[in-house]
């Protein structure tokens, strides 16, 4: 039988009170491979820090239908931001994937949520220095004239830390995908 | 690999983003339209949770303190299913609430009402293997925000949950029967669909309702998903 999802509401300001065992800023993982930082802000139509909100980081591929030993899920970070609306997370750095035949470029897929929303957002974040994003089919999907908004910048003279900020509207609002 | 797949979401019912009664969504909504893309294996895989992550006590709101909350008891329990009508084993539920008074045990919760030392307010649990959950708590008050002159969310339980694959994730609200404050509140009535909204009313619940004990409240929930199939090369 057809049923209908249920209808998203917002996580609303107190968000931290049901969501903060699970809030950390290391990504679940096993192993040690390859980490890199990411630091940014979350900023509204009036270029205002967003003091409220949280995201959470998929890193696809980095432990698909694993747990830690103490159970917690492997690729998956939840981060809150501060009172200047700044997150900063360290994750594994995903590798590439390829199905339906194309290549597709690593990427972390990142949920976005908070009072005022009263659905969650979904974007992505790829890596500036990837030659295979040049050739991903989803960032192909997007102007090109936005798609930097989804492509992280490295940070001067750190080799593992990269920066990225959400616009949430105006000149360089962040593209968020209908999925 | 088997994976779920997600069908179109129908019209009109889930919220629009930019909706005017609801302040706070004027500068966070995004302006554009949204770009459509396929569903690939990021969006179509997800985290999996293990039940070492939570505990079984972290059921019951009623008992985190060495006293009980003040407030009515109530059980809040339901079953989580896909868009089959399956239900979803193993999903993460995370739940928080005001206290009885209509305050949360939170920083930025200005509303004069008196906080409660016997509540936190905070709950998890991990459905079972027909997919049901069950929760002990207090109901929430109803509280006055910000919203517009003389503005008061109906009395309400924020759930949070993770199904199969990240497109599974849903967070939304619970509200209870016969609350006058519904037809007020913009949140509630962001959805267009009268049944999608109506859906997010929870039901009240005679099989458990707890003699001399405690009120049951059923509330459902269906997450985004259908039967999993091979992942296509």
């Amino acid at each position: 039988m057809a049923e209908t999802p249920t209808a998203s509401q917002t996580v609303g300001p107190f968000f931290s009170i049901g969501l903060d065992s699970f809030l950390r800023k290391e990504v679940f993982a096993n192993g040690s491979g390859d980490r890199v930082t990411v630091r940014g802000r979350v900023l509204d139509g009036h270029d205002q820090p967003v003091p409220d909100a949280v995201l959470e980081i998929w890193a696809p591929g980095t432990g698909t239908d694993e747990c830690t030993a103490e159970g917690y899920p492997v690729g998956f970070g939840r981060v809150a931001t501060n009172d200047l609306g700044e997150f900063d997370f360290v994750v594994p750095r995903p590798p590439g994937s390829e199905h339906d035949g194309r290549k597709h470029a690593p990427h972390l897929a990142v949920l976005v949520f908070m009072r005022g929303l009263l659905r969650h957002l979904v974007t992505r974040l790829y890596f500036p220095d990837e030659p295979a994003n040049a050739l991903d089919p989803v960032l192909q999907l997007v102007p090109e004239e936005r798609r930097r908004t989804l492509i992280a910048t490295a940070a001067p003279e750190k080799t593992a830390e990269f920066s990225w900020d959400i616009h949430l509207q105006g000149e360089q609002e962040t593209v968020f995908y209908e999925v | 690999m088997k994976l779920p797949i997600f069908p179109k979401l129908p019209a009109g019912t889930q919220p629009d983003y930019l909706h005017p009664p609801y302040k706070s969504s004027l500068k966070r909504a995004p302006t554009r339209p949204l770009i459509a893309i396929p569903q690939t294996f990021s969006e179509r895989t997800g985290p999996v949770f293990g039940h070492a992550a939570v505990q079984a006590s972290d059921c019951d709101l009623t008992a985190q303190h060495a006293e009980p909350p003040a407030g009515e008891r109530i059980v809040v329990n339901g079953h989580v299913l896909d868009e089959d009508g399956r239900p979803v084993r193993g999903a993460l539920v995370e739940l928080w609430q005001a206290n009885a008074a209509g305050r949360y045990r939170h920083k930025g919760d200005q509303h004069n009402a008196p906080l409660d030392p016997n509540f936190d307010g905070y709950g998890r649990t991990i459905t079972d293997s027909e997919g049901r959950y069950r929760f002990l708590t207090i109901k929430p008050g109803a509280y006055p925000w910000g919203n517009h002159h003389n503005a008061w969310r109906p009395a309400h339980i924020h759930f949070s949950l993770f199904g199969a694959g990240l497109l599974s994730r849903l967070v939304t609200q619970m509200y209870f029967p016969g609350d006058p404050l519904l037809p007020h509140d913009p949140i509630y009535n962001c959805v267009a669909d009268e049944n999608a909204k109506r859906r997010l009313i929870s039901a009240f619940d005679w099989g458990n309702t707890t003699p001399e004990f405690a009120l049951g409240y059923r509330f459902d929930i269906v997450l985004r998903g259908r039967a999993a199939t091979p992942m296509e090369k």
